[in-house]
């Protein structure tokens, strides 16, 4: 009597049970992604400057690439001075007359389109490779991880950097050395948890029913890569912005006509000197909301997605 | 020891190789060699005449064999622009960016440790709280903006430091450096602290880690239970099991720092071979790409074997040769 | 002075404030060790043992601290003492030794300089006298080539001879106690008989005071002088270690025993306390014992104190079983 009444009112553990699994999960996940205020304000800042860069030809208050707009007298304006078109140009601008504000916002489109484009591409070659090498094993996977090894022991910067002293400048060369310099890092991560979900039962279960290498691989393996995968995305997404931006003010990246928020920094670079801050400074700071936002995304992606730490 | 010295420099020796043959087939790969070595205002009969003097008419193995044959004997080309050997040229400029990024080295685990240290040792204080921040903000900054910030504060609004250039050197056995003379270090503190800013982050993540950690260990309180004093307790028992990842990283990492020191050469014009390498490439000094490329492989490998030898000093449980009772 | 206990702990309290409330680690420990005495302090993990004995050594981290109580050593008082004084009492007059010999040594540090910076931590020594007092510990415990073995590293040593070691630094500086906490539980059976007997003979032959933590009767029955058993938090029964072996007074000590193999009647079935041990961050009124109890009735609603039986016994119970209601058989098996 006594006995059962103990095992109801003094478990050892008095923490709440988890809860219910009745939850939608994509409901769950959100929930669990916004109990940091930080990460919801910087999810939310980032959407906002995916927004804003992908409509800079609707919003920007100046196309700075049409000639006919953009005039040499206005150039290294002041932010906030009124141009002689009566317009004002509340960030300035750079060493060629051009709105600073609406170049930022092209700038700001490229530099996200390449780090997307490149870290969707390495994504989806690293993917490949790794799961490749986790399910065949053997020699294949030894030398598969002793290339991505080797690479990844070189920094990715000094890997962009030669690739490009090769191929030249612009914006299909610079993807190609971004995904270069980063597949490996996804194929370490794919093979990794693809390896611990290869000795999973439901995959020898799945084998011995006889499916097809890669309906196991694809329905199978694959989807419980994904938490992992996601989170090194994210982060290697802002490493490709990061690098793209380096590799541009280096000015092996992009060319003029192109000028993502690397060239933008590097072109005021100039001007810092002579105290006009603000071609550099502007850009740069756009391009480090950018990174840091989306470095907090990831960041608290990982704690949410890591089933380690869920309670 | 010794055997494991020498299985090591087998294993470099084959990295070597395999990097040789990537770099040369690679380059045959994108397209003609021959680009490689000639300058863009040569006609085609020069051209020609370049290809043959290169032997790069020749069936590819003989090439490779011939291309290796004359890495071996330090020929790697003749820049362009220069008319001097590659490989002199980075080896005349190699040592001020050494300088450069031991310089860093020092600050990463100067200000790395003692900050992770106190991060570690007091988590929930607010100035613990500020340094994760910082070391966060460190990691996601792009090394060649926070380069420019540097000036923008200290050498245009302050005034405090230069922004471009080694300023005086001295020669230190024969090797001209700049931390001996006032003026220098005014030159070095600026580069050296950007390029130091992301292993800084690095140092006090992996210090703070591993306070964390030790702190909790038995080791530790069965120390305190002797009686020992708080300074030594830290600073011996705690310090000396936190050395080890943060030595190994760092030493990984020191590979990183003269890769990333292209940018910040870059940005504050210091005359290093990262600095010659940008401008190399901007000028399709084709020689010099490619003698870099072969000289960074080469301090990789040097650097790599010097980590796994530290490492094994520091660590009685993975010294060499003694597997214990 | 000598008739003085080495160790008076009275009505110690030390509580842990987390998050989720306040854990009563440690809530109201009497308990006394005399010259050369082994005390057995008995227990289920979380029983609060372990705490007693770090709160001894003034070594209880945060978020815990000792709420109040005293803990009087040779009859100078330890708690609220400056952590500068406790510290030299730490590992002069009281040394301790841990449960895992694989743990306790720092594997990156040379077992010299973990011997010798224990005694020059409390005294100037010169480094050599140190050298040669740390090869006589070794000797002591009985490691061979104690030269050889104090230029090794921890990971050279196997288990037992880890907490050798141990116990070599914890005798370093002659202290008059012991703080050993389930020191052999990782050990196998043969090396703890070893170092038990190497234990006792130490307290008999320099009067060392020894507090030995255990949840294992079976060991401390052989070692002990008396007995001392914890649940949740406090002493529930004290007393020499054959009289409360033999004739427990706790129902909680004799379900204890009963869960102990060689205590046990050829063929009668081993029993296990039902139920598990309350969470100290939500005790119960009255005896934290009796919602597990065959005893319990409504006066185990208020907590019983701890009462003497006989002059070198006591218990914390409202119905021990004492000679005059133990003549009818109880069921040890704890059925419903």
């Amino acid at each position: 009597m006594a006995v059962t009444d103990a095992g109801k009112t003094s478990p050892i553990e008095a923490a709440p049970l988890p809860a219910p699994p009745a939850e939608a999960p994509l409901k769950r996940f959100l929930s669990d992604f916004a109990d940091s205020r930080l990460a919801l304000g910087a999810a939310l800042l980032l959407a906002a400057i995916m927004i804003v860069a992908f409509l800079a030809p609707v919003i920007a208050p100046q196309d700075p690439y049409d000639l006919a707009t953009v005039s040499v007298l206005d150039a290294r304006l002041p932010p906030g001075t009124e141009n002689f078109a009566g317009y004002t140009h509340w960030l300035g601008t750079d060493g060629a007359g051009r709105d600073l504000l609406s170049a930022i916002l092209y700038g700001l489109r490229i530099s996200i389109s390449v780090g997307l484009a490149s870290g969707v591409i390495a994504l989806f070659v690293g993917m490949a490779v790794g799961l490749v090498a986790a399910y065949v094993g053997g020699r294949t996977e030894g030398l598969i991880m002793r290339v991505v090894d080797l690479q990844l022991s070189f920094p990715a910067v000094l890997v962009a950097l030669i690739l490009l002293a090769i191929l030249g400048k612009g914006i299909d060369k610079i993807v190609i050395a971004l995904v270069v310099a980063q597949w490996a890092y996804y194929a370490r991560t794919v093979r990794a948890s693809a390896l611990v979900e290869r000795r999973r039962e439901y995959v020898e279960a799945a084998q011995s029913l006889g499916l097809s290498h890669a309906r196991i691989i694809f329905r199978h393996i694959l989807p419980n890569c994904l938490a992992p995968l996601i989170v090194v995305g994210t982060v290697q997404t802002a490493h490709a912005i990061a690098l793209e931006a380096t590799l541009s003010f280096l000015g092996v990246g992009l060319p003029q006509t192109e000028p993502s928020l690397g060239l933008l920094i590097a072109n005021g670079f100039e001007y810092m000197i002579s105290g006009k801050y603000w071609i550099s400074v502007f850009p740069g700071l756009a391009l480090l909301l950018t990174i840091v936002s989306i470095n907090m995304v990831g960041d608290q992606l990982r704690d949410v997605l890591n089933p380690r730490l869920q309670k | 020891m010794s055997v494991f010295i020498l299985r090591r420099l087998m294993q470099s020796a084959l990295v070597m190789v395999a990097m040789a043959v990537i770099v040369f087939f690679g380059i045959h790969l994108i397209g003609d060699p021959v680009w490689m070595f000639v300058s863009p205002d040569m006609d085609q009969q020069d051209i020609e005449e370049v290809t043959r003097a290169l032997g790069l008419d020749r069936p590819i193995w003989e090439q490779f064999g011939y291309f290796v044959l004359s890495a071996l004997q330090g020929d790697l080309g003749t820049s362009f622009i220069f008319g001097e050997p590659a490989l002199g040229l980075i080896i005349e400029r190699m040592p001020a960016t050494l300088e450069l990024a031991f310089t860093a080295l020092l600050m990463a685990v100067a200000f790395g440790i003692p900050l992770g240290l106190y991060a570690g040792l007091y988590p929930d204080s607010a100035v613990s709280k500020a340094i994760m921040a910082g070391s966060i903000l460190g990691f996601s900054l792009p090394t060649f903006w926070v380069g420019i910030m540097l000036i923008m504060v200290f050498a245009v609004i302050l005034g405090w430091l230069p922004s471009t250039g080694r300023g005086d050197t001295v020669d230190l056995f024969g090797v001209p450096v700049s931390f001996l003379t006032l003026d220098g270090l005014k030159h070095l503190l600026l580069p050296a602290f950007n390029l130091a800013l992301l292993k800084i982050s690095l140092v006090i993540r992996l210090t703070r880690a591993g306070t964390r950690e030790a702190i909790h260990q038995d080791y530790i309180k069965f120390a305190r239970a002797k009686g020992l004093s708080t300074r030594r307790i830290i600073g011996v028992h705690l310090l000396k099991n936190i050395l080890i990842p943060v030595v190994t990283v760092l030493g990984l990492e020191f590979g990183s720092l003269i890769a990333f020191s292209v940018v910040t050469e870059t940005v504050f014009a210091w005359p290093g071979m990262g600095k010659l390498l940008i401008e190399a490439i901007q000028q399709l000094d084709r020689p010099i790409i490619v003698a870099y490329l072969i000289m960074i492989v080469f301090l990789f490998v040097v650097i790599n074997l010097i980590v796994d030898i530290l490492y094994s000093i520091l660590d009685p449980r993975v010294r060499l040769g003694d597997r214990g009772a | 002075m000598n008739d003085a206990p080495t160790l008076q702990v009275t009505d110690l309290k030390t509580h842990f404030f987390t998050k989720a409330g306040v854990a009563k680690a440690v809530d109201g420990v009497t308990l006394s060790v005399n010259r050369g005495e082994v005390l057995g302090l008995v227990g289920e993990s979380g029983s609060g043992k372990t705490v007693t004995g770090f709160s001894i050594l003034g070594l209880v981290d945060q978020p815990g601290r000792i709420v109040s109580g005293s803990i009087r050593l040779n009859g100078e008082e330890l708690v609220g003492k400056p952590e500068a004084d406790l510290r030299k009492i730490r590992g002069r007059k009281v040394a301790m030794i841990f449960q895992d010999p694989m743990m306790t040594l720092n594997p990156v540090l040379r077992v010299d300089t973990q011997m010798i910076e224990a005694i020059r931590a409390h005294g100037d020594v010169s480094e050599e006298a140190a050298r040669e007092r740390s090869r006589e510990a070794l000797v002591r415990v009985g490691i061979p080539s104690p030269d050889e073995r104090l230029q090794s590293y921890p990971h050279q040593f196997s288990g037992g001879m880890r907490q050798r070691v141990a116990i070599a630094i914890a005798l370093l500086n002659e202290p008059d106690l012991i703080v050993a906490d389930e020191p052999t539980t990782a050990l196998d059976v043969t090396i703890q008989a070893q170092i038990l007997y190497e234990v006792q003979k130490l307290c008999a032959e320099t009067g060392l005071a020894m507090i030995w933590i255990t949840h294992d009767l079976a060991v401390v029955g052989g070692l002990a002088d008396r007995l001392a058993v914890m649940y949740a938090g406090r002493v529930v029964e004290e007393g020499p270690v054959d009289q409360v072996l033999d004739a427990p007074l706790h129902p909680y000590t004799r379900g204890l025993i009963g869960s102990v193999p060689s205590h046990n009647r050829r063929g009668a079935r081993l029993s296990q306390i039902p139920g598990m041990t309350p969470s100290l961050l939500h005790l119960p009124e009255g005896c934290s014992f009796a919602a597990r109890c065959p005893r319990a009735d409504d006066a185990c609603r208020v907590m019983p104190p701890l009462e003497g039986f006989g002059p070198s016994r006591a218990a914390r119970c409202h119905h021990p079983f004492t000679a005059e209601n133990d003549g009818q058989e109880i069921d040890l098996t704890f059925n419903e």
